[in-house]
């Protein structure tokens, strides 16, 4: 019996047994609720009939939900493992890689088995009946465990129970569950670039990679020739974001702050309610669309610029991809400092404006210092933004691990060699896919940290003047 | 007495420079908001510019022979024969009949050239519609060759020197003979919002990235809101104070702000090479999106479920209502329209999403467009990252007119969010 059709059992019989649940008590329900005495009417009135149901229909579902569940992720391996038990027995060898063969049994079409090894037929055919078995095992011991768990569920039912609660606790219990998916996503991340990164630095030291100045993950075919062997030195990679992220938050930084200044201080409120859904707009549009900007419509026209006042800029130069960038996290730190110059108390823009300083000198003497631990925990959440930012830095900054700090240079980032390294076609196990890993593990511990450290401070600062 | 003065008029003799600063600080303040809403409307500008060619084709109207004999097909033929049938020489003979000076080798290719590789398609689609066609002559459009396109729209320069020109002198004498015949005409691009993927740039379509990108918003919309509503419940209403909750806000928090390629990496090692789901599907896009997501949309409804007054709680649990039966009959309808702005908010960041898309090989070219969650399929920011990189012209204006259509989804959707924050926003 196929899952869909075992689930479809599994949903009918939990109507059924939230019908009887609900028909059991109905009956006692309305004959106690036109009761003289108080007290037995007061109890039924706290439960509805249908929590009844709700609770019987519970007792034939989850459990055997859960089993079903677990069967499906322990046969595979109790079936490959039977597998190779009877392939032992029988004496079946074989030359080629394991998965790869169980792989062509699985594949094996029942009708057209003439032609091939008899060997392999007599295993395919001990498979198929292995599966059949596995299958039949599978639906007779879930639509029994919820065939008895219905029983069992609609024998407890009596008046007296307190379904109401029982149901409400596996609602809250779902909802907890739903909760803790944030927590499994996480943990998902860690495991997943983890294991990959320590499968890497089995391979590359790790000191290699931290500190080599050479990066170079191609490996050539033939072994004489020339950087035959490929260099993982990350410090390049590192340089390159940073110099690009560096650009954009010297762009974004005096903008955003001043953008967020002039609206909350300076601006009547009908200009205000204008200008920042069109700030907004800025984070909305696409990444890929400034990428696309910045690699046809600003390098070039940087490339110009720098060309006629007798500068050699490169044509991907980091100067484009860190302006660009600037220009998008714009909002991002408009919207974060606003935030944190609204929190300071009209009481003290009050007492520097009385003593007689004028709007600037309050907002720069008095509002700036004042929100400083806000807005620096505004730049690093701008900052982690920029370092992770991928697709701007894909289709505007270089390829090429050029070690410098000249902005005019092309430069190549984490995130593009993450793109570079995972997006051609190549074996999962190499070592070059594998540092995209790395990579992955250093981009997402720095932006942690970032991150972090930023929560923790706009938080302590909110608290300051709470 | 003379202190007190002399403090006044050193104020006072300040005070022309303090306004003076007061005044420019006023307007850096402006410049700042200008230089951010001028490099939008360079942007936005910049790629309508670019993009409005896009919109129209160039299309060579031909007197098609469509001879039975040669073709080896009838009226009567089944599908299979018709589409094995050589339309490619019925369109070539169309065009050496109407010139029929030339001759060398290099010159036919040039002639042969002025319509799209994909003609040859479009006339057999156009035969198996009408089949009556067969055995007649008659006068069909056929979409140009790229670079035809480009001469016709006047993105290739006629004035040029012939070396510096991308269509030499003979092919542009071949296209001003067919525009004097008024064979050339530009029509409304349809093909562009019909057709899939293509390595020609005249016959290239969105159609299919936009089904791509439809099927993976619908499956992070099924994944996210269901799971986004209940844990903003349980965090709001009913999570005790107590570390286990704290770490789960923590990590909500953090994840927010994890940068989005993380998520394709953790959508590479989890979901493809670990669960063996099937690579480039809008399936695993749209898990991938919506484990992306969820903070995003959890954060929002939480909001909205803090701004619903405690008064409407207190009221339900004062009737005798549970905790449970206060959240969902009364706190979770009135934070709904919030609930649902944070989510339509939250997919219209999943539909600009590239990066992580990328790393679980959304990146292929696919002509096919998708029939269901399972097929390969690309979405609509990756198309635009794959034309990006084509290196032919004609692309460029495809990029843009691609970026247009994404720009409408996402300026649609954002109006929705605020039209029901207007219609349903409650001052409570």
């Amino acid at each position: 019996m196929t899952i869909s059709a075992i689930l479809f059992l599994l949903v009918l019989l939990a109507a059924f047994s939230f019908f009887m649940g609900r028909q059991k008590v109905h009956a006692v329900y309305l004959k106690q609720r036109q009761n003289s005495d108080l007290d037995v009417r007061l109890r039924v009135k706290f439960t509805l009939p249908k929590y009844f149901g709700y609770v019987a229909a519970l007792w034939s579902l989850v459990p055997a939900l859960l089993v079903l569940m677990v069967i499906e992720i322990v046969d595979e391996p109790i079936i490959t493992k039977q597998l190779t038990n009877y392939m032992v027995q029988s004496n079946i060898n074989i030359e080629e890689n394991f998965d790869l063969y169980l792989n062509e049994i699985q594949n094996l079409d029942v009708n057209h088995i003439e032609g091939i090894d008899p060997a392999k037929v007599k295993v395919f055919e001990k498979f198929s009946d292995l599966n059949s078995i596995a299958s039949t095992a599978k639906s007779v011991v879930v639509l029994a465990l919820a065939i008895l768990m219905t029983v069992f569920g609609l024998k407890k039912i009596t008046v007296d129970l307190p379904a109401r609660q029982y149901f409400e606790k596996a609602i809250e219990i779902i909802l907890l569950l739903a909760a803790s998916i944030a927590v499994l996503t996480t943990v998902g991340i860690v495991l997943s670039v983890l294991f990959e990164s320590i499968r890497f630095f089995g391979e590359i030291p790790v000191v290699d990679f931290m500190f080599g100045t050479q990066w170079s993950p191609q490996t050539a075919i033939r072994p004489d020739q020339v950087g035959s062997s490929a260099t993982f030195g990350a410090v390049p990679l590192f340089i390159g974001t940073m110099l690009i992220s560096f650009v954009a938050l010297v762009v974004a930084v005096p903008l955003g702050l001043m953008s967020a200044i002039f609206l909350s201080e300076y601006a009547s409120s009908k200009f205000r309610s204008f200008a920042k859904p069109v700030l907004e707009i800025l984070a909305g549009i696409p990444t890929v669309v400034y990428g696309f900007f910045a690699a046809l419509t600003v390098a070039p026209f940087i490339r110009q610029l720098g060309e006629s006042v007798g500068l050699s800029v490169a044509s991907e130069s980091a100067l484009a991809a860190g302006l660009v960038m600037g220009i998008m996290i714009i909002p991002f730190v408009s919207s974060l400092a606003d935030d944190v110059i609204s929190a300071v108390p009209q009481s003290m823009r009050e007492g520097s404006l009385g003593l007689g300083a004028t709007k600037s000198e309050t907002i720069i003497k008095v509002l700036i210092p004042a929100a400083l631990p806000g807005i620096v925990g505004g730049v690093l959440l701008a900052a982690s933004r920029a370092i992770g930012e991928t697709m701007i830095v894909v289709m505007a900054a270089g390829l090429a691990a050029n070690l410098t700090v000249n902005p005019l240079n092309a430069v190549t980032t984490v995130t593009v060699q993450i793109v570079t390294l995972l997006t051609g076609d190549q074996e999962f196990d190499s070592a070059k896919t594998l540092a995209a890993f790395a990579l992955g593990l250093m981009l997402f511990l720095t932006t942690l940290v970032l991150n972090v450290i930023a929560l923790y401070v706009v938080r302590k600062y909110r608290e300051q003047y709470d | 007495m003379i202190n007190h003065n002399s403090i006044t008029q050193k104020v006072e003799r300040s005070l022309k420079k303090r306004y003076l600063k007061e005044k420019l600080f006023k307007a850096m303040g402006f410049a700042s908001v200008s230089v951010a809403f001028l490099f939008l409307l360079i942007l936005v500008s910049d790629i309508t510019i670019k993009a409005l060619p896009a919109f129209v084709q160039t299309q060579i109207t031909l007197e098609i022979e469509l001879n039975t004999e040669k073709l080896g097909i009838n009226q009567n033929s089944t599908t299979v024969e018709i589409k094995q049938a050589d339309f490619r020489a019925s369109i070539r003979d169309a065009l050496r009949k109407q010139f029929p000076d030339v001759k060398k080798r290099t010159q036919k290719k040039d002639l042969y050239s002025l319509v799209s590789i994909g003609a040859e398609y479009q006339l057999r689609d156009l035969v198996l519609e009408n089949r009556a066609y067969l055995g007649t002559t008659k006068k069909l459009s056929f979409i140009a060759d790229d670079d035809v396109d480009a001469l016709v729209k006047g993105v290739i320069d006629r004035k040029v020197e012939e070396s510096a020109r991308r269509i030499k002198n003979f092919k542009l004498g071949l296209i001003e003979d067919l525009e004097k015949n008024g064979q050339i005409e530009k029509t409304f691009n349809w093909s562009f919002f019909s057709n899939g993927d293509s390595r020609e740039p005249e016959i290239a379509g969105i159609k299919g990235a936009v089904m791509g990108s439809l099927y993976t918003l619908l499956v992070t919309l099924l994944m996210t809101f269901p799971v986004a509503v209940a844990a903003a419940i349980y965090l709001e209403e009913f999570a005790p104070k107590n570390r286990m909750v704290d770490f789960i806000e923590i990590n909500i928090n953090n994840l927010a702000a994890v940068p989005s390629i993380v998520f394709g990496l953790l959508g590479l090692a989890v979901f493809i090479n670990f669960f063996e789901l099937p690579r480039s599907a809008p399936i695993v896009g749209g898990i991938v999106l919506s484990l992306m997501t969820l903070p995003t949309i959890i954060i929002a409804s939480r909001s909205a479920i803090k701004a619903v007054p405690p008064s409407l709680r207190e009221a339900a649990l004062g009737l005798g209502a549970s905790k449970m039966q206060t959240v969902f009959h009364h706190v979770f309808p009135a934070a709904l329209p919030g609930i649902l702005t944070g989510t339509i908010i939250g997919m219209a960041q999943a539909l600009g999403e590239t990066a992580p898309l990328l790393m679980i090989g959304m990146v292929a070219f696919i002509v096919d467009i998708p029939q269901s969650v399972a097929d390969p399929a690309t979405v609509l920011p990756i198309q635009v990252y794959l034309w990006a990189d084509s290196p032919e012209r004609g692309f460029l204006e495809k990029t843009s007119a691609a970026i247009l259509v994404l720009i409408c989804f996402l300026i649609a959707m954002n109006a929705i969010a605020i039209y029901l924050r207007k219609k349903f926003e409650k001052k409570w």
